[in-house]
């Protein structure tokens, strides 16, 4: 094929996905329209490999009129990864300069946005903890997954990942053994249910649902990579309308406020490590 | 052609590769260029050591951060790179032949978005990753650069990727920045691929 007719079918595989999209949306209401489009279309076109069909067109057909073909396409779209501790140094952080803050606040309300399958929320029960500030949190945890958050709420995680989460665990300044706060099953470890005491489930969408209380603290870590701009900044406007005056904010190591309309009215909290402070 | 981007992906032998390229780029470099270069866990500190080598500005690129000339990209540990018309965009989806970032990823997506004004340029490396988006970039009409594998610390990636496309240069690793500063300083419009 020619350079020439190659990008003509690029130009065509784009309506064709935006198509793709509008349906997606139109007849189950999954909104990826303003998801970011080159990790959109590639998972796109890995999913049409794999059902061996060739054309997006000839996908559509089957996405629109085939509940099982759309569901696996759901699957398809969707980067759950995720990990305890991630980024040992924001915990690190987060312990030195944040739990201060909250120390002062008599009840504390606390969202993880995206929550995925509730590594990140195990983290920060464990860390509140050993800070003494459990008791006195609300934590609530949201996805648009409703399988991920069913995974979050059993706190099963497999045996294997322990040994990188212990060394994740100590690096983010972890007091205990962190053995102390699972028991091991098989192949799986079962995460102490009194870690997810204070913690709310819940579904919600960034694209589509509102602001549904004032929190403390927000973290919204690796979701918004997955967004285009327009939409990273109607998710950062909901943000920090959902966030009280001085609440922290908390993104992803590659995520950044510069930029955003919002960039203005928070502080940082570190040089490094991508949390905020909400100022104006 | 006029280039607007250069992408560089490597592996096994990387690190050693990039402190030869990344030197002689010149000052006055005018594209930016995007390196991916696979790494392991704890590799948190890459971007500084190779900023001790390249007197371009060298960093790990934010979520949406806009691509500028003159800058050289380093993917971050553990996200793919993708390029999009407004900028850089991170994903975590899952490895792509194991590599996480993917020589793949960052090729395909630059193709897609500036088409045959992309060098691809694919130095030492153990496996195969790269070879698929660097017959991409060909495909659009972009420029491709292969180290020579006879000279490659590992010749793997450069094999793999003589295999899967008609590449424009085979080079010795020391060649293969003067070539790039030289293609950079061609007139706007002037052609260099046939
Ligand atoms: C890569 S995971 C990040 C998990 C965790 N926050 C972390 O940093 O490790 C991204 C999560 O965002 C969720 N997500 C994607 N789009 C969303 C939306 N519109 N509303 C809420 N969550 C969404 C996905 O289901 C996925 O679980």
């Amino acid at each position: 094929m020619s350079a020439a007719l190659q990008s003509d079918q690029t130009q065509l595989e784009d309506i064709e996905i935006a198509l793709l999209l509008e349906g997606l949306y139109r007849v189950y209401g999954f909104d990826f329209r303003d998801y970011s489009p080159a990790s959109i279309k590639r998972r796109i076109l890995e999913r049409m490999r794999a059902e061996k069909i060739a054309t997006v067109s000839a996908y559509q057909d089957c996405v629109l009129h085939d509940d099982a073909c759309m569901e696996r396409l759901l699957v398809g779209l969707s980067v759950h990864v995720t990990s305890m501790f991630r980024d040992p140094s924001f915990y690190l952080t987060f312990r030195q300069k944040v739990v201060p803050i909250l120390r002062t606040y008599p009840t504390v309300r606390i969202w993880h946005a995206g929550c995925s399958t509730g590594e990140e929320v195990y983290s920060m029960a464990i860390l509140l903890q050993e800070e003494g500030l459990y008791r006195k949190c609300v934590i609530y945890a949201t996805d648009i997954s409703r399988e991920v958050l069913r995974k979050a709420r059993e706190g099963i995680f497999p045996l294997a990942a322990m040994q990188e989460y212990t060394g994740n665990y100590m690096k983010a300044g972890g007091k205990h053994e962190f053995s102390d706060y699972y028991t091991a099953h098989y192949d799986n470890v079962i995460f102490h249910p009194a870690l997810k005491t204070n913690v709310v489930f819940s579904e919600h969408n960034l694209v589509t649902d509102g602001s549904f209380n004032e929190f403390h603290v927000i973290l919204c870590r690796n979701v918004m990579i997955y967004f285009n701009k327009a939409l990273q900044e109607r998710v950062h406007n909901l943000i920090y309308d959902s966030l009280s005056m001085f609440g922290v904010f908390g993104l992803g190591n590659k995520e950044s406020l510069k930029f955003t309309p919002r960039a203005d009215f928070y502080d940082k909290l570190d040089s490094r490590d991508k949390l905020y402070r909400k100022v104006r | 052609m006029a280039f607007e981007i250069v992408v560089v992906g490597t592996s096994y032998g990387g690190l050693a590769a990039l402190q030869v390229v990344l030197p002689a780029l010149a000052p006055d470099f005018g594209l930016p260029v995007v390196v991916v270069q696979h790494r392991g866990k704890d590799t948190d500190n890459l971007c500084e050591f190779l900023q001790r080598h390249c007197a371009l500005p060298l960093a790990e690129p934010n979520d949406k951060e806009a691509i500028a000339p003159g800058r050289v990209y380093l993917a971050p540990r553990d996200y793919h790179l993708l390029i999009e018309r407004d900028g850089f965009a991170l994903s975590t989806e899952a490895p792509v032949g194991y590599a996480r970032p993917s020589v793949n990823v960052l090729f395909e997506s630059a193709a897609d978005i500036y088409q045959g004004h992309v060098v691809g340029v694919i130095l030492t490396g153990a496996n195969a990753d790269g070879a698929r988006g660097l017959a991409k970039i060909k495909a659009y009409g972009g420029l491709c650069v292969v180290e020579d594998p006879a000279g490659a610390e590992s010749r793997g990636m450069p094999q793999a990727a003589i295999a899967a496309t008609k590449v424009d240069a085979i080079l010795p690793l020391r060649e293969i920045a003067p070539f790039l500063n030289q293609l950079c300083q061609h007139e706007p419009g002037s052609s260099y691929a046939s």
